[in-house]
């Protein structure tokens, strides 16, 4: 047993070079970005205790769903074929209309747009940093995905990739105050900028004009400027306005699409390919 | 032997990760206590000579890992935490259980309000009063983790 009062290294010594290292760590984590080998790899390192943490919830989800009687799953397997018909009749429509889009640009001579490659991911329920809005998903550097992708679900943008491991990643929700969106609104092609403000139900448009043509209820899409967000998604609904002259900016307030506080099933899209743009 | 005593404390803030990571629901989720660090202090003054500011920042490090926070934030307010509580030991042992407690709130009110300074310089997050709510449950938690971990440590025997 060691002495309880012989130390080899004095407290103070042991704080500051801690304290050293936290900083170098901050400062190197704020400044460098991009999924190198040693992110990507820390970040693996957490991944076993992510899914562990996210165990018991699964065993009760589990449970719930086998505990479901017989007339409750016909009843969704029959909403959800009446569904599934209503949207392949949508489906044909829209085949049709991507044939004649092309057309169009061909005549126009501008480049054809591609499908996307994309993924499915399901969210783990694990507890993130308070002060920020971000989820973990069950997707990472082994399905290929890298940083800075775009990610929605069956409503409109969620939010984009963060941190990369190699079997988890983090999606940082568009809602956080780091986070902002290029769009546009649908209906009159005005572009803009949407701002997290760190509530999960509201999002704040930035730097508008008080002369701009924005009204309650406008759909705002992603303008595809910026790179992230393919053009096109649903993002937010125009909820408030407030044009007081006395401040620079009218204050435009809008609500997410997407649900939230309440996704499970996401959808990770890649960017589009390099070479259509280059072909432009 | 030596490694036998610094597994069982291993084993005890691996518990405490895994419970600080676990879901909750919604409406408990502001009033979750900080597991790790609450464990970590313990350890901290029970047996100084094998936890200190060395294990504090790694398993802090760990926790900024597993909860996407800006890397080191958690390692530094973890170190300074255990710095002072393993540099006061010998006085906060002493103390009654509940005079410990009202300590240990102050602790975690001192590591609550660095992590929001932190997090404001990094990220510009504004101060919300529930970010407070867990120095009370810790400090209400804290007799328990005491009573806890002593069995667990006077069963092993962990000196």
């Amino acid at each position: 047993m060691k002495l309880m009062f012989g130390r080899t290294v004095s407290l103070q010594l042991r704080l500051f070079v801690a304290v050293l290292l936290s900083i170098v760590l901050i400062v190197g984590d704020k400044y460098t970005q991009g999924s190198t080998t040693v992110r990507t790899s820390l970040n693996t390192l957490v991944s076993p205790l992510i899914y562990l943490a996210n165990l018991p919830y699964e065993v009760f989800s589990f449970g719930a769903k086998s505990l479901q009687t017989r007339e409750q799953l016909l009843s969704e397997n029959e909403a959800l074929k009446q569904k599934q018909l209503l949207q392949s009749e949508q489906l044909q429509q829209y085949q049709f209309l991507t044939k004649e889009n092309q057309k169009l640009r061909a005549l126009l001579g501008s480049s054809a747009k591609q499908a996307n490659r994309k993924i499915i991911a399901q969210i783990l329920s694990v507890h993130s940093n308070p002060y920020s809005h971000q989820v973990v998903i069950n997707r990472g550097a082994i399905d290929g995905l890298s940083e800075g992708q775009a990610v929605i679900d069956e409503m409109g943008v969620v939010g984009q990739l963060t941190k990369v491991g190699s079997t988890t990643s983090r999606v940082l929700l568009m809602t956080d105050t780091t986070h902002a969106t290029p769009v546009r609104i649908l209906r009159n092609e005005v572009r803009t900028v949407v701002e997290g403000m760190g509530k999960i139900n509201q999002v704040k448009l930035s730097h508008v004009p008080h002369s701009l043509d924005v009204r309650i209820g406008d759909v705002l899409v992603t303008s595809g400027l910026g790179g992230t967000f393919p053009e096109g998604y649903p993002v937010a609904i125009v909820t408030e306005i407030n044009r007081d002259e006395g401040s620079p900016f009218a204050q435009v307030y809008a609500e997410p699409v997407a649900q939230l506080d309440r996704i499970r099933l996401l959808v990770v899209l890649w960017r589009q390919q390099q070479e259509i743009i280059s072909s432009e | 032997m030596n490694s036998r005593h610094s597994f069982l404390i291993g084993v005890s803030i691996f518990f405490a990760l895994i419970m600080s990571l676990m879901p909750l629901p919604f409406t408990f989720e502001p009033f979750r206590p900080d597991w790790v660090l609450l464990v970590l202090m313990y350890w901290s003054l029970a047996v100084p000579h094998r936890l200190n500011i060395g294990t504090a920042w790694v398993v802090g490090l760990l926790i900024d890992l597993a909860s996407g926070s800006p890397l080191g934030v958690n390692s530094l307010t973890f170190s300074i935490c255990i710095f002072v509580t393993a540099s006061n030991f010998q006085k906060i042992r002493n103390f009654s259980i509940w005079q410990q407690a009202i300590l240990v709130g102050l602790f975690l009110m001192f590591y609550h309000l660095m992590q929001f300074w932190l997090n404001h310089f990094l990220m510009d997050v504004y101060f919300n009063p529930q970010y407070l709510w867990p120095v009370v449950t810790g400090m209400l938690s804290w007799p328990w983790i005491f009573l806890l971990l002593r069995k667990y440590r006077r069963h092993f025997r962990i000196r």
